[in-house]
């Protein structure tokens, strides 16, 4: 049974590994939903979020042989109900449209949306949330004409007190 | 009169450290204890190759036929030593044609480090004159590699690579250079590395599951024991046979295993696999506890993965622990270096000896000997057959041979009837499976082993692969001795013809050039036999010569390899050939 699992990479900073990353997923014919890099809290220690719907025993054997390459620190997945997770999404639409009708005013407000910027030709628009919640917007927001459209890839935090890594990193350190 | 000044000569001393990337290469090489390379040059690589020359009283750098000859010897050369094998090879094409070694020592655990020589750093990435992104390329089959463009950057990498190569699992590591990098300057240091944060060679053992894998051993009633190459490679098979003595376990090898306990020792039960031995097999399926030892539950082991060992609980010893529930669940997980944590565990479990349940593996053995290894071994009529050849070797060799292998039947046939006596005797080609393998890890063995006899058998095709190597072989005098079992077909794959494919042999017939005179051709004594009456003293000549010695051997033309356990069946449904 495929289930949605959020792999957490905490690696060096190194060139290429990224490729070691999706060789590993590529291997298995696995698909990556969605991907995203940043500086973790540790300074010099990079993370990795990589949403993938798999079976758990392939999540397993993935997690262990991403763990294995020698760049990278440590891997963990995890399940939604074990992070906090977002993820952002821009949208542009014709300025016009707010002029001709009120109600694209209150779709934006209902979600919680912020307008970006607004020129005389379009109105750029950004939301927070779960993917199904900035999806449903798209939606909303489709029949006003969409002139562009993106969503970034999911950013988690687990909901442990503190970075999964802390106290690993310390320990090896010694 | 010259004065120098104290600034001068501070200037001067400064500039005697300096050395060119090149040189820090080779320095680096000298200090990890490495004295024989394995190599090819070309363009991107010259700097390199050039201040070798300086180094010939510290570096032997054997010049192959091709890439592929030179990886595939660094591989016997690590396998049969236990060292890390090196490897030279240009940028682009030099690169792309070691990939098949390195990816046959991934699979099989060989430590190497391999440089390739890269265009210059402006140039990356432009498509230059034999730029191939070699780093993008090895990827998916190196333990790590790494591109230098600096020469500053040598030291810190050639490091690494050496320590990643060797420890824990070991494995492939290369080292992409730039031609800057090789011909910049740079003070050079050198520190041994033995530690890097994210990498954790060897897990933590632990006390529970030592205890849980006691207990699960004290009370087993069938306990059989599966060992690999991890035992080879981890320095333990005196713990391997301490631990067998003591609990009276018998064992069986896979096909990387072998020769890790000699073929003689009485808890010895013979090979696992596809083509292995009948009784390790089928007992499989008997056993109440499973103990795989340094080995990866590969498919060719383990058959049907759902009717693997039904009846049995199963520990698992093993130093990589991505191997762990990987293919079997396990019930106990001992993780460490083997040579420890089978050190540990001999000494808290109980004395036994299973006289019964050993016993029970000779009704089978008697049965294979009488359908296949009697027809094999002693045939009377016919054309020789490969396990005769085996047989005589045997007679010959007193078990005292390194037998390297190519890929095929003749490497089953080997596997399964050479009588391994010492440790660190059987070279194949195992996870990977690459044909052309065996002739020139044969070459590389010997360089490292020079007081051993090193054998290589391969089948006719196989050895079409890499022939070229016996430039190197004539060239460098390497006393290999070349067994060439010649069916004249791709022989494997023509059983499999015969076997699921109706009878079809699509592609799989295949001519020869006369391998004597090809010998001669290089200066290489050659001999061919067909005649079973001189076979015994043919071999015997080429045990008794000090020179490359290559020996034709015209097998029967359709044998085939049993027992065998067909792709997709369980380990137990084992056939032998003559059921209908
Ligand atoms: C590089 C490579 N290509 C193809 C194969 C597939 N293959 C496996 S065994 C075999 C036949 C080998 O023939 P030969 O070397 O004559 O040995 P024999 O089986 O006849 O003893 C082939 C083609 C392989 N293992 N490696
Ligand atoms: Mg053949």
């Amino acid at each position: 049974m495929n289930e949605e699992f959020t792999i957490i990479i905490f690696s060096e900073n190194s060139i290429g590994l990224l490729n070691r990353i999706t060789i590993n997923f590529t291997k298995r014919k696995l698909s990556i939903d969605s991907l995203t890099v940043s500086e973790s809290a540790i300074k010099g220690v990079f993370k990795f979020t990589i949403v993938v719907r798999c079976a758990l025993n392939t999540a397993e054997n993935l997690v262990k042989q991403l763990d294995k390459q020698i760049d990278i620190l440590r891997t963990f997945f995890l399940r939604d109900s074990e992070i906090l997770h977002q993820e952002m999404a821009m949208y542009k639409i014709e300025t016009s449209t707010f002029t001709e009708s009120n109600k694209v005013e209150g779709i934006i407000r209902k979600y919680n949306a912020r307008i970006l910027e607004v020129t005389k030709e379009f109105t750029a628009i950004e939301k927070t949330g779960h993917k199904r919640e900035t999806q449903q917007l798209f939606e909303e927001l489709r029949p006003y004409g969409m002139l562009q459209f993106v969503r970034s890839g999911r950013v988690a935090i687990t909901r442990l007190k503190k970075e999964l890594l802390s106290d690993y990193l310390k320990k090896i350190e010694k | 009169m010259e004065t120098i000044t104290l600034d001068q000569k501070k200037i001067k001393r400064k500039e005697h450290k300096r050395v060119t990337g090149s040189e820090a290469i080779l320095q680096a090489l000298v200090i990890e204890n490495i004295k024989t390379v394995f190599g090819y040059p070309g363009g991107a690589i010259m700097p390199l190759y050039d201040k070798l020359m300086d180094f010939d009283d510290k570096l032997h750098h054997i010049l192959t036929r091709h890439e592929q000859g030179a990886v595939h010897a660094a591989q016997g050369f690590a396998r049969v030593s236990g060292e890390v094998g090196v490897c030279f090879a240009t940028s682009g094409p030099g690169a792309a044609n070691l990939l098949t070694g390195i990816a046959d020592a991934f699979m099989d655990s060989t430590p190497l480090v391999c440089f390739t020589g890269q265009v210059f750093s402006h140039l990356l990435g432009s498509d230059a004159f034999q730029e191939t992104d070699v780093v993008g390329v090895s990827m998916p089959v190196t333990k790590w590699n790494f591109q230098i463009t600096r020469a500053n950057e040598i030291a810190e990498a050639v490091a690494k690579a050496f320590y990643i190569a060797r420890s824990g699992r070991p494995g492939p590591v290369l080292l992409d250079i730039t031609k800057d990098a090789m011909v910049g300057e740079v003070d050079f240091h050198y520190k041994k590395c033995d530690k890097i944060r994210s990498y954790i060679p060897l897990p933590v053992t632990k006390d529970l599951y030592i205890q849980q894998a006691v207990e699960l051993i004290d009370n087993a009633k069938k306990p059989f024991v599966l060992f690999g190459q991890g035992v080879t490679l981890g320095l333990a098979e005196l713990e391997l046979i301490a631990f067998l003595e003591k609990t009276g376990i018998p064992a069986a090898s896979t096909l990387l295993g072998l020769s890790a306990l000699p073929n003689d020792h009485e808890l010895y039960t013979g090979m696992l696999g596809m083509h292995g031995n009948a009784a390790p097999n089928i007992k499989t399926n008997e056993a109440d506890l499973i103990i795989g030892i340094g080995m990866r539950f590969d498919d060719r082991v383990t058959g049907k993965v759902t009717e693997y060992a039904p009846n049995a609980k199963k520990i698992h010893f093993e130093i990589d622990k991505a191997e762990v529930n990987k293919i079997i669940k396990v019930d106990v997980k001992v993780l460490g270096n083997v040579k420890h944590t089978l050190a540990e565990v001999t000494t808290k479990v109980s004395q036994n000896s299973h006289k019964e349940w050993r016993n029970s593996f000779k009704k089978i053995d008697q049965s294979e000997q009488k359908r296949v290894i009697k027809k094999e071994l002693f045939p009377e009529i016919g054309k020789i057959t490969m396990g005769e050849v085996m047989q005589k070797l045997n007679i010959v060799s007193e078990g005292e041979a390194v037998i390297v292998t190519d890929v095929g039947q003749h490497q089953m046939i080997a596997s399964r009837y050479y009588n391994f006596k010492n440790k660190r005797s059987n070279i194949t080609s195992g996870g990977l499976g690459t044909m052309g393998f065996g002739l020139p890890a044969a070459m590389g063995a010997k360089i490292a082993a020079p007081d051993r006899k090193v054998v290589s058998i391969s089948g006719d095709g196989g050895f079409q692969m890499t022939l070229q190597e016996l430039g190197t072989i004539a060239h460098n005098k390497i006393p290999v001795k070349m067994i060439i079992l010649n069916n004249s077909y791709l022989g494997m794959v023509r059983q499999w013809q015969e076997l699921f494919f109706d009878k079809r042999y699509a592609s799989t017939a295949m001519t020869s050039p006369d391998f004597v005179k090809l010998a001669d051709s290089y200066g290489i004594k050659g001999e061919c036999i067909s005649d079973r009456d001189n076979l015994q003293e043919a071999v015997q000549r080429m045990w008794d010569s000090d020179q490359p010695y290559l020996l034709e051997i015209k097998v029967k033309t359709k044998g085939n390899v049993f027992p065998m356990i067909p792709a997709g069946c369980a380990v137990d449904q084992v056939v032998f050939g003559d059921e209908n």
